[in-house]
């Protein structure tokens, strides 16, 4: 019986993954061949999905991106065995692409069957776990903090320090609350991590709630991701049948609950007190802060609320301690980065490294320039809300402090590359027209500044006072920058302003094209 | 896909009784509703005010505020069409336009003969395989103008 693994990740399944895995066990049949095909998550080559891997003795053979129509003669090539095919990409974990990462948080994942507890025991899971039940509860906090790990949905924020402060604050009833409404164009690394290792998440969120006295968790999944709430609502089941979640986990005296909740579509909802208000089954509306969720947040007790990529960090960080994770990294910028590569790229996927390479590093070399293979004109770093960098700003090194000195962020790790049929004027009027559709309305500068932001565009390309319009839209920026509550007003200047500035030219009047 | 169920105010009852006992109960039974219903029906709203003690207002609040809760029923089919900066980088808004158009309708819009809904979509996590759209929740990626009609036809055909 020869195993044959293929991604169930959505990506995959997007490219034709289930039927390359039909076509593969009719065939199989069809010749007399045994094979047992197992779906894996993604590794994350999403260049070269749907990929197919063989078990050899000489370790996983892969193929990819393979079609339906290559079934038959990678058959033929001696597919069960590793033989040659022009598809043939060797050991994946030698490609250049993987060769390059440290994979800490995305280690299993492409590997291992996802709703598997044999295969994730196998690779090390749950030893975090079992170490954070050993050492208790403010050791824990105490590995967290000195890890360096920061917030990995964006702003950064020291993870250690978030827990103090709920595990500090008493209370009848803690949360501890993940946030997986990945709404950033250009991301999908939570969506990769509940697709192709859960057990990571289940694992950090119980660790975070033995380590802050939480007993009950939530993760709150944006309803676009479908497949990731079947894969993860499995793996909630098979864990609380194997003892890991519950009233007493792995007999240590320790409760931590968890629940899977479906957000419906509001971008704004990833910002995390407007998601604690959508949690609690209420409008989609920012809280002033202060209080700090961590004093007043789900349902007014102390909660805990972290990204995907912080929480799947964690069990890392337990199980090979806070030096160890520590030891990656760029100057605060600690342990590593799971950098997605999108848009119009020749190699996108996901790409795990500590912090410090360069954005021409990455664009360049990694992701091997434009698919379209012309210049690469434009790169998006961080979301709908990050700044778009141009070539001229390619020296700055992948880490929180160095974007932000350029006035951009890393924000969730999502790199999109532009080629030079971009029209910057237009990305920027669609970077208000997105503030525009998802503001959650509670602040002016937000809600208004927006629309007034694409009609402003829109008169600056249409020739309407060209120079006091383009004043107006920076002082307008300034506003909704300095005047927003949260970082979708606040930050929507930045895509808007980074084009203005590195990309002027394409601001010019157009209202002769347009007119026709 | 499966079939909406029509409109029975005991149905919805029952099921806005199933989630009364969760924490924020809110979001899970509209989308239990949803499910059911195809929409939200209007007459839905009282019985979630009586039940989770709240005024009307309030919940029409909540339904309003998210976009994947409707007032109205939609096609039997849906594409949802990514909008994102990574589709827009391999040029989503064109195929987009080219889509609606063929199909004779604009964002939002269900088809005349009631087939097929368009909504767009702003990141559906496939960026490094855009453009990427979703037809009744099965997902594609490296779309064009022929692999998008294809893909709604075969739904259509369904």
């Amino acid at each position: 019986m020869t195993r044959i693994f293929i991604p169930r990740d959505v990506a995959a399944l997007a490219v034709g993954a289930d039927k390359v895995a039909s076509k593969l066990a009719a065939e199989a049949k069809a010749r007399g061949l045994a094979i047992d095909i197992i779906r894996t998550g993604s590794r994350g080559m999403l260049f070269l999905e749907p990929l197919i891997e063989i078990e050899t003795d000489g370790g996983r053979i892969g193929y990819g991106p393979v079609a339906v129509k290559d079934v038959a003669s990678l058959l033929d090539s001696g597919l069960l065995t590793g033989g040659a095919h022009a598809l043939r990409i060797g050991r994946p974990e030698d490609h250049p692409f993987l060769a390059r990462q440290t994979r800490l948080t995305f280690a299993r994942c492409g590997i291992t069957d996802p709703v598997s507890l044999a295969d994730y025991e196998a690779l090390d899971g749950w030893k975090g776990l079992k170490r954070a039940i050993a050492i208790g509860p403010q050791a824990i906090v105490a590995e967290v903090t000195n890890s360096g790990l920061r917030g990995r949905g964006g702003a950064g924020f020291p993870t250690g320090i978030k827990w103090k402060t709920v595990a500090d604050t008493p209370a009848d009833q803690k949360y501890v609350v993940c946030n997986a409404d990945e709404g950033d164009s250009g991301t999908f690394a939570d969506r990769m991590i509940m697709e192709g290792d859960p057990f990571a998440l289940i694992e950090g969120m119980t660790i975070c709630g033995v380590g802050v006295g939480a007993t009950k968790g939530y993760v709150y999944l944006r309803s676009e991701y479908p497949h990731a709430a079947r894969t993860f609502t499995e793996a909630l089941r098979v864990a609380r049948e194997a003892g890991y979640l519950g009233q007493n986990i792995l007999g240590s005296g320790y409760a931590f609950e968890l629940e899977l909740r479906m957000g419906a579509g509001a971008y704004v909802c990833g910002e995390e007190t407007s998601l604690l208000e959508s949690l609690e089954g209420k409008r989609g509306i920012v809280r002033a802060k202060p209080p700090l969720p961590a004093h007043k947040g789900l349902f007014a007790r102390p909660t805990v609320i972290n990204n995907v990529l912080s929480l799947v960090a964690v069990p890392t960080v337990l199980d090979r301690g806070a030096d160890f994770y520590a030891g990656f990294g760029f100057g605060r910028s600690r342990g590593t980065m799971p950098i997605q590569i999108a848009g119009n790229v020749r190699y996108g996927g996901l790409f795990e490294a500590a912090f410090g390479l360069t954005l021409g590093e990455i664009v360049d070399t990694i992701a091997g320039g434009t698919l379209s293979g012309r210049p690469v004109r434009a790169v998006q770093c961080g979301g709908p809300l990050g700044a778009y960098f141009p070539r001229a700003l390619f020296d700055t090194p992948y880490d929180y402090e160095a974007f932000a000195a350029r006035d951009g962020l890393i924000g969730h790790g999502g790199i999109v590359v532009f080629d030079d049929t971009v029209d910057m004027a237009q990305m920027a009027r669609f970077a208000m027209e997105f503030c525009a559709i998802e503001s959650c309305g509670k602040c002016t500068p937000c809600r208004i500044g927006s629309i007034r932001g694409v009609e402003v565009i829109d008169a600056v390309l249409a020739g309407i006072k060209p120079a006091e319009n383009m004043a107006l839209l920076e002082d307008l920026c300034h506003t909704m920058k300095f005047g927003s509550l949260c970082a979708l007003g606040g930050f929507a200047p930045y895509p808007v302003m980074s084009a203005v500035n590195h990309f002027k030219e394409d601001f010019s009047p157009r209202a002769l094209a347009a007119a026709e | 896909m499966a079939e909406a169920a029509p409109w029975s105010a005991d149905r919805a009852r029952e099921i806005v009784k199933e989630f009364v006992e969760l924490e924020g109960p809110m979001m899970p039974l509209l989308h239990a509703l949803q499910e059911e219903f195809g929409y939200i029906p209007t007459g839905a709203v009282p019985i979630i005010a009586d039940l989770l003690n709240l005024t009307r207002a309030e919940v029409h609040g909540v339904i309003t505020f998210y976009h994947d809760f409707r007032l109205e029923p939609r096609g039997r089919h849906l594409l949802q069409l990514c909008r994102g900066e990574a589709c827009q980088s391999m040029h989503s808004e064109q195929l987009a336009q080219k889509m609606l158009k063929k199909l004779g309708v604009d964002w939002h819009q269900t088809t005349s003969d009631r087939e097929l809904t368009v909504e767009p979509v702003f990141c559906l996590g496939l960026c490094a395989t855009s453009p990427s759209c979703l037809i009744d929740g099965e997902p594609h990626g490296r779309l064009n103008i022929e692999i998008l009609t294809e893909a709604v036809e075969e739904a259509r055909a369904q």
